[in-house]
């Protein structure tokens, strides 16, 4: 009772509105396309350009960037979806998907929320209840006493009934104080009067909860899948344990060392949990796990999730072609039994953030993007394209990237070499993080739980390498060749095509030319005398120490790369030159080697070293300290900016004299934008 | 003129099977002793040519290079090669200009470097001080140099940028520098007149620009300081104080501060040599100059010969023969020459081809000229004139044939017909000499008195009236003959005592370094670098406006 006859009851969805953005609206849109559903965007003013408008077969402005007044606004979505005639809203996840009320109003509407019924997303909304629902259905809980009897006796005989180890923390307690944890009984009276103690000092109140102590948890989720004939299945596990600032980073299913049994179990619970709630469509159910690989319930997301790519690609499914199926009526495509696991998948979340600054979310241009080639094992899951910007309005994340192969360590050496293949220049990203990550001993062995990243630290955050001096004589050779470039489009727009004058070959007469290039590897300069030889190649001397350089540029796919060989060693890095930094992505790493701006184009340059103060990232001028006469120190505050809800404190980059100011407060300043001019105390006073 | 008073257009590829052109040469027998012998000479040659202008290049010595850096300025091929384009080529002329040439007191290039590249697309004369070399201060070579390259401005219509950084006329020298027509006033005579031809004229003031130097700057279009390093005025602050007694520092009696802001001197304010070089850049760029190039251009191919096979070809004796198209095939386009008059007056050999897919008449010699080779000279030049197409002369000339036979055959009139044609030539002409230059073939092969636009040497060459044996034979002749009159007797010893330091002067004088040192030459050049120097000369050429022929009187 597969294909067409099925396909039929889709009928019912023929077009289907997103209330969404960036790559899940476009991942959405792939599937309704290829399924022959139209799809209907919407877009606020910071997407008017985006990918997913572009791609939708509608486009529906419903107001400014803030989502509060565009994405999370119910009535404009519903008014967008009556006067597109969609049949359904998809929500994608975050935004409106998990909104009880919405659920609600567009049924009123008779529209079809793509999702569970608004009962289910009230009672999984709520830890309580979801606790009591799973508990009562027979699946696993952390365990724990809330109660008000507060005598040692009465929290030791529910410590025992919970399991040691446990933990007891006070009920007003937070960031970590006031909260301790006991292995065995024999500390459990000792922990209890340190926590009490500690309690009482910070909150003045001492009342304290027990619960179950889960060490080094993993945090392992079931994708289930229900639909409105009361069927509900399960698609394995997918594990989630590393994760930052409390948020997932990568994700891989199935679960690394989970023995089969476990998975049956964690399975069947999570379809217990779904049917305990009547549940329709896709949904998570979150378990933390700890060595023993015992499982308790945290929560159920009642959606479609980030995530989600993973679960596809080992049970070769489309969940969201699912989705839509589902909310037409009909019945799940595959049972239990017909769904098999196969090979292994990652998903590496590509986010712009700065994983050396504490994960700092950032934003701005991606004013260079290449991608490995997307194909049956490789998926870029994204909703953003080269010259894009990534908005401050939104999650900051750029691209999914989720790779299958026949066993972990094939999909994880295809993680790798799809992460070196993804270059992004423009704004900070996790990739280098990612691949150190995925690169780690342990993460290679499986081991994964939620500290992972605390855990290894101090190897995943390596002391950055100065780039090698071979690295060094690539980005020179790189300048060399961008300048030829140039010199040849110069050449093809003038009368004189063929003039020798137009070349690039540096030729002097009777002697060689050497010309010194400036350059600098983060704060540390560095001098390369380049030698022009008369067979085109050149010798680069760093230090003392002399090069044999030579090359050229091929374009491929939109992106340069650099064929080149450095004392006879051949490679081909991407070489990506923007501004004033060249960039380099080789199967080693990426490096990138800056170009000194002259001082005296400081003053119209985008360096923070030189000229004025810039803006660190996109946001908004908070206060403005200074005014055009001021003399400032080195150091001294200029302004203040939020960006990505943070504070930003903009310094003084050197003493002088403030010349302009070019922002006021309550404006928006981009990333690189010259906040103030400022000018030498020698040059002020020359004038 | 119709047809080639068009602009450029890139030929269009109409190569019928007929329009195949047969090339030019042959593979040489490398293994020949001969070759063999030619090839070491001749490469010695150049190495010592190139480890000489490694040495001029550093310019003044090192502790004159430390303390101009020390002062954050740039040496002046530094400055020069960051007013390039960037990685552009420079054609740089007569660095051997004083070589020798002042006794004990070393002036490497004359203490000024000229040349020609491009700045922000455009070719240009640059004339850059070198401070490094005496302060900078102008020898007479270096006023000579200086308006060499005001002359290549004028004949080429090139854009002049002059990086001025000179301490002024070199005052013991002073007689034969300042006073003559074309000593130093012809510097400031030369950039009115170049203006007024709608030739640019930048000058970049990076040092000092003393008395008359400070004509550089004030005669200039447009003009550029560099701040607390620049300086321009009449009388340097020793002079005020001698005539005056005021006291004051250089900088605020001539520094950018004071020009740019009060006297109006200068038009342009840098902070340092980098700035100044990036103003001028701009300044070039904001001259609206677009080369329009009168003749056809196709796209260049490389010699089908390696150039350094020239070195095995011709050697360092004059004596020994080479055959001229051998040296043609390692220049020109793809080897291709389409020979004039092959079987006809065959010592001089004739013919259209490509460099860098300019189009040039080429003339090189074969052998002593004789009246036949003259008259086809003639009618080639005639061609070339007709056609707008640039002259190259590659000179290797004894002279014309001598003989009572020859003078009564009218020698001296079909030369005189070759010479005329080389003298009104209004084409460019470019002369090359790659072996001797004796007596009036250099008049017909177009010498430095022909005002060819760039006349190059190869190491291996000399230039004198006739050859040094010949010229020892003729004194020694003639005192021969004295004696005889007088009854004297002359031994051959005696002869040989006489002949042997005139063989060794004109050894010494016909020597290219001699010639370079004293600017009969814009530069001594590595033969295998031959093609890139006239490719890049044409391409200079060819700036000027085309401009009509009209001979003179034939004698017929």
């Amino acid at each position: 009772t597969k294909g067409p006859v099925r396909f039929a009851s889709v009928g019912r969805i023929e077009k289907v509105l997103i209330a969404n953005r960036g790559e899940i609206a476009c991942r959405v849109m792939r599937t309704a396309r290829k399924m022959g559903v139209r799809s209907v965007a919407v877009y606020s003013d910071a997407d008017r350009h985006s990918m997913h408008v572009a791609m939708a077969d509608e486009a529906y402005h419903i107001g400014p960037a803030p989502s509060q007044q565009s994405y999370l606004c119910m009535e404009k979505v519903l008014e967008v979806a009556k006067r597109s005639s969609a049949q359904a809203v998809h929500p994608g996840y975050g935004f409106l998907s998990e909104n009880t009320e919405f659920a609600e109003l567009c049924k009123q509407e008779g529209i079809i929320f793509i999702g569970p019924p608004s009962s289910a997303i009230r009672d999984m909304g709520i830890k309580s209840t979801s606790k009591h629902i799973m508990s009562a259905a027979g699946v696993p809980i952390i365990e724990g006493y809330h109660g008000e009897d507060q005598s040692d006796d009465k929290l030791k005989a529910e410590a025992a009934r919970i399991g040691y180890p446990v933990m007891i923390k006070a009920v007003r307690g937070g960031g970590g104080k006031g909260m301790r944890i006991a292995r065995s009984e024999a500390e459990f009276h000792e922990q209890l009067e340190s926590a009490r103690r500690e309690a009482r000092k910070s909150f003045n109140d001492d009342v304290m909860l027990v619960e179950k102590f889960v060490d080094n948890p993993r945090h392992v989720e079931v994708q289930v899948f229900g639909d409105q004939h009361g069927n509900a299945v399960y698609l394995f596990e997918r594990d989630c344990s590393v994760q930052r600032r409390h948020q997932k980073i990568i994700e891989e299913a199935p679960g690394p060392g989970i023995s089969a049994e476990v998975r049956r179990k964690l399975g069947e619970a999570a379809v217990r949990a779904a049917k305990a709630v009547n549940y329709v469509g896709a949904g998570t159910v979150e378990f933390i796990m700890d060595a023993q690989q015992n499982f308790y319930f945290m929560e159920m997301n009642t959606r479609l999730q980030v995530e989600h790519p993973v679960s596809e690609m080992i049970t070769g499914t489309d969940l969201v072609e699912w989705q839509l199926r589902v909310a037409a009526g009909e019945e799940l495509p595959l049972s239990q039994e017909e769904i098999a696991l196969h090979g292994h998948s990652f998903e590496a979340r590509i986010y712009a953030e700065d994983p050396n600054n504490d994960f700092l979310p950032g934003a701005g241009p991606l004013l260079h993007l290449s991608t490995p080639q997307g194909d049956e094992c490789t998926r870029i899951e994204t909703g953003v394209r080269e010259g894009d910007e990534v908005s401050v309005h939104y999650d900051p994340m750029i691209a999914k990237l989720v790779v299958w192969g026949e066993d972990r360590s094939a999909a994880l050496k295809k993680l790798r070499y799809c992460l070196r293949q993804y270059n992004i220049v423009g704004l900070n990203t996790n990739i280098d993080f990612l691949l150190s990550l995925s690169g780690h001993p342990e993460f290679e062995a499986g081991n994964v739980h939620t500290s992972f990243i605390p855990q290894h630290y101090k190897e995943l955050f390596p002391t950055p390498q100065a780039p090698s001096s071979a690295v060094v004589c690539q980005a020179a050779l790189g300048l060399l060749l961008q300048e030829r470039t140039h010199t040849q489009e110069f050449r093809a727009q003038s009368e004189d095509v063929y003039s020798p004058f137009a070349s690039s070959n540096g030729r002097r007469l009777n002697v060689l030319y050497c010309r010194n290039m400036a350059l600098k590897l983060g704060e540390n300069k560095v001098e390369v005398a380049v030698t022009y030889n008369h067979d085109g190649s050149y010798s680069m001397q760093i230090g003392g120490e002399v090069f044999h350089v030579s090359g050229q540029l091929e374009e491929e796919g939109g992106a340069s790369y650099l064929r080149c060989s450095v004392n006879g060693v051949l490679s081909r890095p991407k070489l990506v030159i923007v501004d004033n930094t060249v960039h380099l992505f080789s199967m080693e790493g990426s490096s990138q080697v800056d170009v000194p701006v002259p001082k005296f184009l400081a003053g119209i340059s985008a360096s923070a070293t030189q000229g004025g103060a810039v803006a660190p990232m996109t946001g908004t001028i908070e206060k403005v300290l200074v005014k055009a006469g001021d003399r400032v120190q080195k150091g001294d505050p200029l302004m203040v900016m939020i960006a990505m809800k943070m504070e930003h404190t903009i310094r003084a980059p050197k003493a002088g004299v403030i010349k302009k100011v070019f922002f006021k407060e309550g404006s928006q300043a981009n990333r690189h934008a010259a906040l103030v001019e400022l000018q030498d105390e020698e040059e002020a006073s020359a004038e | 003129s119709l047809f080639w008073s068009r602009s450029v257009q890139t030929a269009v590829a109409r190569l019928y099977h007929a329009d195949k052109v047969a090339t030019l040469g042959s593979q040489p027998d490398s293994q020949s002793s001969v070759y063999q012998e030619n090839y070491e000479r001749m490469q010695a040659l150049v190495k010592e040519l190139k480890d000489r202008a490694d040495k001029i290049k550093l310019g003044g010595g090192e502790k004159a290079r430390k303390l101009h850096t020390s002062r954050g300025k740039l040496l002046p091929r530094e400055r020069i090669d960051r007013l390039l384009d960037p990685g552009s080529p420079f054609l740089e002329f007569s660095q051997f200009a004083a070589y020798q040439l002042y006794g004990k007191e070393e002036v490497p290039a004359g203490g000024i470097i000229t040349g020609i590249g491009r700045v922000s697309g455009v070719e240009c004369v640059i004339v850059a001080n070198d401070a490094t070399v005496k302060g900078g201060t102008y020898y007479p070579v270096t006023v000579k140099k200086h308006l060499r390259a005001q002359e290549i401005a004028q004949q080429n219509h090139l854009p002049c940028i002059y990086l001025v950084d000179s301490g002024g006329a070199n005052l013991p020298r002073q007689a034969d520098v300042f006073p003559d027509r074309d000593h130093f006033g012809r510097i400031f005579y030369n950039q009115a007149r170049l203006s007024s031809e709608g030739i640019a004229q930048i000058a970049v003031v990076m040092g000092s620009c003393t008395a008359g130097g400070a004509y550089v700057p004030a005669m200039a279009d447009e003009s550029i300081i560099v701040r607390k390093q620049g300086t321009i005025f009449l009388g340097g602050p020793p002079l005020v104080k001698a005539a005056t007694g005021e006291e004051v520092s250089a900088e605020d009696l001539g520094g950018a501060d004071l020009h740019c802001r009060k006297s109006g001197v200068t038009d342009h304010y840098a902070l340092d040599d980098s700035h100044s070089l990036h103003l001028a850049r701009k300044a070039v760029r904001s001259l609206n100059y677009r080369k329009k190039v009168d003749v056809t251009v196709e796209p260049p191919e490389a010699p089908l010969f390696p150039a350094d096979e020239l070195y095995g070809i011709v050697g360092e004796n004059l004596k020994r023969n080479f055959d001229i198209r051998e040296v043609i095939a390692r220049i020109v386009d793809g080897s291709k020459f389409d020979e004039f008059k092959a079987f006809y007056g065959d010592t001089l050999v004739t013919g259209f081809s490509r460099i860098f897919g300019y189009p040039v008449g080429i003339i090189g010699n074969n052998g002593v000229l004789f009246s036949e080779s003259a008259k086809k000279g003639t009618h080639f030049i005639e061609l070339c004139c007709q056609r707008n197409i640039p002259l190259i002369f590659l000179q290797n000339i004894t002279g014309f044939m001598v003989g009572r036979e020859y003078e009564a055959g009218g020698i001296a009139k079909d030369g005189a017909k070759m010479v005329t044609a080389v003298a009104c030539a209004n084409v460019p002409k470019i002369t090359v000499i790659i072996g001797g230059s004796y007596g009036a073939g250099n008049y017909g092969m177009c010498g430095r008195a022909y005002s060819p636009r760039f006349l190059y040497m190869w190491p291996n060459s000399r230039i004198s009236v006739m050859g040094g044996e010949q010229a020892a034979t003729v004194l020694a002749t003639i005192t021969k003959d004295q004696r005889a009159r007088e009854g004297k007797e002359f031994t051959a010893e005696q002869e040989a005592a006489m002949k042997e330091p005139i063989i060794k002067r004109f050894e010494e004088e016909g020597s290219p370094y001699y010639s370079s040192a004293r600017l009969w030459d814009d530069g001594i050049i590595d033969p295998a670098d031959t093609r890139l120097v006239l490719g890049l000369s044409l391409s200079a050429a060819l700036n000027a406006p085309t401009q009509k022929t009209r001979f003179g009187v034939f004698r017929m």
